[in-house]
């Protein structure tokens, strides 16, 4: 017998076919542990064997299941053990590596492949090194392939030494793509508090603790909950608002619950999590920003918008916390502001800041994120932004991270046109008042009292 | 493999809608466990609960045939299966 009722079924068709609502992201989470070998070209052959081996019935597979379930799945993707964990001693140039996974990337027929990688919170290996100098030739060599680095922890510090080279690193790889804005920055992200587990892109890996191999599924985007909060009375109070954003997540979870747990089980491999990260795209109203404004604010980075992103983000966990008995990741709303129409709009209008956008970071994840600023903004600025976003993180026991793309050659007013679902972004200033002799200083700023917890 | 999906048929009203459909679930050896259907407005809506027999037609051929009448009655029909409706609509 039907035991739905035709409105409820109504409304999942509706919230397919007119709110965005899709499965964000399912990525196949993949280590690399047997891939060490003597020499980077041996390495490099090894992990292209082991990723398209493992992943070439990902592609179909996805297609498959969005098609029987009637729900769209937007990307699907690949994460890997961080290559600097794997990467031979004394090894010079990494690069080589980097092209093996853009090469398995393309032949299973996926957009992003994540893990060039290093994690260097505490202090900076032989291999890490090698990575990171490897970054701008990486980046700008290969179209999928993602890198992160690990630059601070709430157990750990911020490792300073770490921040200033993925700084340098950023300038080198902004200058390497300079015909393209600097696109190769929008594939680099430092991280404080890394997860083992995130399913989005730039900055998924294949953590430690993880099985051999499992799927991590990203939930829908935001399109699906700004049309609940737009579709609420204007005199609506603000817990209604979280009550009706609650609803929702629960539902959006749900599905990403049941792809999650279907696809593991066709692909042969672990159920891992469900990310509960509301990730905007370009496409018009699939953002958080306009959700942030349904909520009351007359445009995002004006005067209430933490509170209303707080209250976003809370109400998202709530709802999706009901949902799935697995989550993790990021699990927080995101605020990337080329990857999002309506902040790009809002920070060329003004109302968007940087400083604003760095205390949205303290209440969701996942940071100063898609941020295009000068070309010339010198190294050690860059630097000091980063740690900022670290600093957030590790005094408030909360993943932060730092995408930021200096722009060769523009200035503020100007745009940068990263294209496809990286978007489009104005140059935002940089206060010019940085902390250059702060992070000339090096070395770590020490892992707070709140890290001593046993 | 059985596999219990929705069937949701929306269009004009029109002669035929219902036979046109069930004829084709009839074909591919789907079973109809319920119907749910009404006419608001002119607009035709209607709602199944179905068993489809994997063995006997694949899932994708089903959506495949269906999508054949959608096409020659003018109609908007999805067949998925019920899992995602009942776990976004149940605790």
């Amino acid at each position: 017998m039907l035991q739905l009722s035709p409105e409820e079924i109504a409304e999942t068709l509706t919230m397919i076919t007119q709110q965005h609502f899709d499965i964000r992201t399912v990525t196949l989470s993949l280590s690399l542990t047997g891939c060490a070998a003597d020499s980077v070209d041996g390495v490099a052959e090894r992990v292209y064997e082991r990723v398209v081996r493992a992943a070439e019935n990902l592609v179909p597979t996805c297609e498959r299941l969005a098609r029987e379930f009637g729900v769209p799945i937007v990307n699907t993707r690949v994460a890997v053990t961080p290559v600097a964990e794997i990467a031979p001693a004394g090894a010079g140039d990494l690069a080589p590596i980097a092209h093996a996974l853009e090469r398995a990337a393309q032949a299973i027929g996926i957009d992003f492949i994540g893990g060039f990688s290093a994690l260097v919170h505490k202090g900076v290996g032989a291999a890490d090194r090698a990575l990171i100098a490897s970054l701008p030739e990486a980046l700008s060599t290969t179209e999928r392939v993602c890198a992160s680095v690990s630059v601070a922890s709430t157990r750990a510090g911020i490792n300073m030494d770490a921040v200033l080279m993925v700084a340098e690193a950023v300038r080198a790889t902004a200058e390497a793509t300079a015909d393209r804005d600097g696109v190769g920055c929008a594939k680099l992200v430092a991280f404080c508090n890394m997860v083992e587990d995130n399913p989005f892109m730039a900055g998924a890996v294949h953590g430690a603790g993880e099985p051999d191999a499992c799927v991590n599924v990203g939930i829908s985007g935001p399109g699906v909950v700004r049309a609940v909060v737009r579709s609420l009375p204007e005199d609506a109070d603000l817990t209604e608002v979280a009550e009706a954003i609650k609803a929702t997540a629960f539902k959006i979870t749900r599905a990403g619950e049941l792809i999650a747990r279907e696809a593991a089980a066709r692909l042969g491999v672990a159920m891992g999590i469900v990310d509960l990260s509301l990730a905007p795209t370009p496409a018009e109203g699939d953002s958080v920003a306009e959700i942030i404004e349904a909520i009351g604010v007359a445009r995002c980075g004006g005067p209430g918008t933490t509170t209303a992103l707080a209250l976003l983000n809370d109400a998202v966990k709530k709802g999706g916390a009901m949902g799935t008995s697995s989550i993790g990741g990021l699990s927080g709303a995101f605020i990337p502001v080329s990857e999002d129409a309506a902040m790009s709009r809002a920070a060329a209008s003004g109302a968007l800041t940087l400083e604003k956008l760095e205390a949205m970071t303290a209440v969701c994840s996942v940071g100063l994120d898609m941020i295009a600023i000068p070309g010339d903004t010198p190294v050690e600025t860059v630097a000091a932004i980063i740690s900022d976003a670290c600093a957030i993180g590790v005094i408030n026991g909360k993943t932060t991270a730092a995408r930021i793309i200096p722009v060769p050659g523009k200035s503020p007013g100007d745009t940068a046109v990263f294209g496809g679902l990286l978007g489009s972004a104005p140059v935002m200033s940089v206060n010019e008042w940085a902390g250059t002799t702060l992070v000339r200083r090096g070395g770590r700023v020490p892992a707070p009292l709140a890290s001593l917890r046993n | 493999m059985k596999t219990r999906a929705i069937l949701s048929v929306l269009g004009e009203d029109r002669v035929g809608i219902v036979a046109a459909v069930s004829g084709a679930l009839a074909e591919c050896g789907v079973n109809i466990e319920d119907i749910r259907q009404t006419i608001i407005s002119g607009v035709f809506s209607m709602t199944m609960l179905v068993t489809v027999d994997e063995d006997a037609c694949a899932f994708d051929r089903v959506q495949a045939r269906l999508a054949e009448v959608a096409n020659d009655l003018g109609l908007q029909i999805t067949l998925q299966r019920e899992d995602v409706f009942r776990l976004m609509h149940r605790i």
